[in-house]
This record gives C-alpha cells, structure tokens and sequence, in this order.
C-alpha cells in the first residue's frame, strides 16, 4: 500500500513542572504548539488539520476537553480530532496525525498531547474500586509491582538494576532544559535509600506527576524538502505500528506482552531494521518505573531474554553506550501522562535532526520512539531518521 | 500578559489560582449473565471459574467468553479455595479515596485448576514473608455476612504447604511470549 513520506518539521514543548500555576489547559497546550509552529516557521493560518490527545478524562475531570481546546489551538475552521490510548497516547496520537499525511489528505498537521496533572488526582483515577471486588487497587504502580516482580525473578536480575537506570535516567535530565525533574544532588544511594513505595518499587524509582505539553508539526515530503533546503532539518518518518491485546487473558505475558513485541516486529519492517541493536543509534522509551528499561529492552528486540539488565549494568544505555536510551531524562523524569508518549516521539525526532542539545547523541541518524498504556496493551512505535526512507 | 484593572475592593488580595470542586459519579452497575453467575456463586461460598471450550483455560471471574478464542465460556468449573501467589506488590504508598491502611500486601493468586490469577489481600503473615510461589487458602467472612461480591473472600492466609512452581504464561518456555530470540520476533521465525 502506497504512503507518502512524512517529515517532522517542528517541535515544540512547555518547561515541565509539578505545578504550571501561570497557565491554563489551553495556556499550556498553546505554548507547546506555539513553539511548534516557530520551529517550523509557520503560522496557524498554514495547519491544515489538528490531532490532539491525552490520558482520560478522569485524571482532570474535565470531560472532552479537546472541545473547549479547539480556539486555542486554532482549529477554528479546521478539522479537529482527539486520540485516546492511555499511557500510549502521546504515540498513537503522533501516529493518527502522521497518516493524515501519508494519505495525502493533509500538507500540515499540527499534533498535541497535553496533561495537567497538578489539576488532576490521577492515583485516585487509577485506583477506583471495582464492582464487587476488594478496594485494593493502588494506581498504577500496584498493577506494574507484581510484573516487575515476575521479571526480576525471570531474568535473576540483581535489585541495583532499577537504581542504576533511574540514576540514568535523572542524571540525563540534567542536560534537558525541559524536565520537570533536575536532582543535582541525586546518587546511587539516595535512590537506594528512598521509601519502598510499591515494593519492589521505590520512590526514586517512579516517574513524577508533571504538567506539560509536547507538540510537533508534521508534513508532506514537498514541504520536509523546503525545510531541509531553508537548513531547517527535518526527521523523517521510517515507520510507524501501534498494536492492542487483551488485558485479561489467560495467555498473556505481562512482563514481555506480545503485542510490544509485534509492535517493535512491524516498525522495523517497515524501516528496514534486521538488527535493532546495532542499526538504531538512540531510543526513547516509555519507562515510568525504572524497571521497565530492561524489560522494555528484551521486548523491543534489543536484547535477548533475560539479558535487558545487562545492558545497563554494562553501560550500554548510558548517554554515552552504544545504545543510548531516555537520553532526555524520560518519562522518569517528566510525567504530563498524556504528552509523555510524544515526548518519546518527539526526542527520537530532536535527535536525528541534531537538535538535542546538550542530550545530543553524536552522530545519531537513526532513533526509535516508543510508548505504551493501559495495563501494558497498547503500544506505539515510530522509527525517524535523518534520511529520507 | 494583559493587566487588569481591579476595583478598589480587589486590590492586594492574592489571586486565586485554582480552586478544588470534588465531584462524583453514582452509577448501577450491571455485572452481565456471567459475573452473576460467579457472583451468586460466591455469595453460597462457592468459587466458579468457567472453561473456554476451545483452548480449555479456566477463568476466573468468567466474563462470559474467552478473550483468546472468542467463544463463550459455557462450562462452569468449581475451583478449590486454594491457590499459588504468582506474584505481589506490598503497597505502602497514601493517596485521596484510599480505603486501605498502609502497608498492605496485594497479590496475583492462581486458584487451583484456575488459568487467570485474582488480585486479592494476604494477610495472617508478615509482609516479608510473602513470595511467589506461596501456597495461600481463602478466608471467609462470617456465614451471615456472605454476600454477591469478592469481599465475601477477607483475604487469603498461608497453608502453610510447600512451595509450589508458577507457571507464567511465557515463562515456562524460558523466554516469554514478547521475547526476540535470536534476534526473531515472536511468530517471525521459520
């Protein structure tokens, strides 16, 4: 099936915090578009459609608020779409947006995911009793415990692995002007040292509650060239899959779902990978607990079974290993729920453009954005480059 | 940034960022023909899985049909009250609308001749004690006090039997179903 190419042109997102107090919700989402259509050097007037998502409804109480949103966002006169794939959805919503491009319906789209989670109580929104069952639910780091519990005892991993990817991963921020978190003071044993939260998980080990937002231009091959020719250099889109499967079936591997694995399997089809490991130069991916590094790594094809937490006992994806990844701190340390898969996407998009600055990895031309959601059964992958596919 | 005029009243006042507007939603539940089933099951302290037809997996509460297979579930299976912690999370952590007191221990029990874990409350033994594998039996609220709902379970407590292996989906093949194998994704192989 023919697609046309798709080129990131413009990114844009908001300076992260646990409370953005001199915004609204569209304040918010209009500076991480505003920023957007700069980088790009367009204006409102040159978006031909807007694709918006976010976490639920719930989290804010605010309900369908890409309706209110629409002025803000300039959609006035435009179509205007909302995606909702929980945790995935800053992926899934880059993705919906980018096939309105491949299918040659649209030059420019502008894309936006946002949350607000200092307006927002979303560990009660993760934790609502159930009809008829036991009140037990504790956000989602009582559902993800009990995996990660399964993976350390699966793959024999040693308990210094999720410390070690968190110091990682916030020591990366530190060179990310963006993050909501920036712990100069942070070490392997104040990480240790951090209350078990949701035991094997630690505080120092979870992602924080942040409001932000992340938005990028994305557009067709004749404007990625006018870019590229003006020395604005564009990301182009290699490949992009998402892929679902069923919460409650005998069957599934939590820790290693096979939808993440199909997910990986298809985007790297479409981008001519046959070796991730050594032909991708960076990866962002959704990692809300520390653990999920290793994890994620054996189900996205970079690592053998069991073997994901030796590649960052070995140092492997540190900023400067062979395979850098969450080189912009991650979803460790930046959590607005609904922007945090574009945030993957869009840091995959900086880094093959060479426009990371100081999380910059050298030379990098090839880069995977990666998010997931709900109880880990949604997943979204893109594959950007700096060469046109 | 406009500036806004304020009346005399107004002035040196703090602005009001944000206030806090608690809402709720009350809604009936209808739990569908074969929650009930398993629900009036559970209220006569009995346990009743369901087997899917085709790949004979049990589960446990049946939502009616198999989410593998997609066939109804029509064979009702009664579980023993005992099963294996698969796996388990002691919550220590506070939020808003916590009915739990901390620390508390959850976990993913397998019921006997049962395919799906249930997530349900240890108790009777100290948190560090839990592990996976542990060999754990329902306890029951009083006879009078049974009613249409898991709470009629109080939680589960040690056998105290040996451990016994876990089998998790994936795990017994030694890689997972979401595992690369030789750089192969699962399904991709020759």
């Amino acid at each position: 099936m023919g697609k046309d190419r798709v080129a990131v042109v413009g990114i844009g997102q908001t300076e992260h915090q646990a409370t953005r107090g001199d915004v609204s919700m569209a304040g918010l989402v209009r500076e991480a578009a505003a920023r957007a259509l700069a980088d790009a050097e367009v204006s409102w007037a040159d978006i031909d459609a807007v694709v918006i998502g976010k976490a639920p409804d719930f989290f804010e109480g605010v309900m369908m608020p890409e309706l209110y949103l629409a002025d803000a966002l300039g959609a006035s006169g435009k179509p205007l779409f909302r995606v909702h794939t929980a945790g995935s959805v800053g992926g899934s919503t880059s993705i919906v947006a980018a096939q309105l491009v491949q299918a040659g319906i649209h030059e420019r789209v502008l894309t936006v995911a946002f949350e607000k989670q200092s307006e927002s109580e979303a560990m009660w929104a993760l934790s609502m009793p159930i009809p008829f069952q036991p009140p037990l639910h504790a956000g989602a780091g009582g559902y993800f415990a009990p995996h990660i519990r399964s993976y350390i005892r699966r793959a024999q991993a040693p308990d210094h692995i999720g410390i070690l990817v968190a110091l990682k991963d916030r020591t990366n921020a530190l060179r990310n002007p963006h993050a909501h978190l920036h712990e100069h003071d942070i070490t392997f044993h104040s990480i240790k040292d951090s209350l078990m939260l949701w035991d094997p998980i630690r505080y120092a080990e979870t992602c924080p509650s942040s409001d932000g937002a992340c938005a990028m231009v994305l557009a067709s091959e004749a404007v990625g060239d006018e870019a590229a020719a003006a020395g604005r250099t564009p990301a182009w889109v290699h490949g992009t899959a998402m892929r679902s499967e069923p919460t409650m079936s005998a069957d599934r591997d939590t820790v290693l779902p096979l939808g993440g694995a199909q997910c990986a399997a298809e985007v790297y089809r479409q981008a001519g990978i046959t070796d991730p490991r050594r032909q991708v130069d960076c990866a962002e991916i959704y990692v809300p607990f520390s653990w999920f590094e290793p994890m994620w790594l054996e189900n996205l094809g970079f690592a053998e079974p069991g073997q994901g937490w030796r590649l960052v006992e070995d140092g492997a994806t540190a900023l400067d290993g062979d395979l850098p990844v969450n080189m912009s701190g991650g979803v460790l340390s930046s959590n607005p729920i609904g922007a945090s898969g574009m945030l993957r996407f869009a840091e995959a998009a900086m880094q093959v453009r060479g426009a990371a600055g100081e999380h910059q990895v050298d030379g990098a031309r090839l880069a995977v954005g990666h998010a997931y959601g709900g109880g880990s059964q949604f997943f979204a992958m893109w594959v950007v480059g700096a060469d046109k596919p | 940034m406009v500036d806004v005029v304020l009346p005399e009243s107004l002035r040196g006042v703090e602005p009001v960022r944000s206030v806090r507007i608690p809402a709720r939603l009350e809604y009936r539940y209808t739990p569908g023909a074969a929650s009930s089933r398993f629900l009036r099951g559970i209220a006569e302290k009995r346990i009743l899985g369901e087997r899917c037809s085709v790949c004979q997996k049990v589960y446990v509460p049946p939502r009616g049909a198999c989410p593998t297979d997609g066939v109804p579930t029509a064979e009702q299976v009664e579980l023993a009250h005992a099963g294996t912690v698969v796996s388990f999370c002691v919550v220590n952590v506070a939020f808003y609308g916590q009915e739990m007191e901390i620390p508390y221990v959850t976990a993913n029990i397998r019921l006997d001749g049962s395919d799906l874990p249930i997530m349900h409350l240890i108790q009777e033994c100290p948190a560090d004690e839990v592990r996976i594998g542990m060999r754990v039996e329902a306890v029951w609220v009083d006879d009078a006090d049974l009613g249409p709902t898991l709470e009629s379970i109080r939680w589960f407590r040690p056998t105290g039997e040996p451990d016994a292996d876990v089998d998790i989906p994936g795990e017994g093949v030694g890689t997972g179903l979401g595992s690369w194998v030789g750089g192969t994704a699962p399904g991709e192989g020759p």
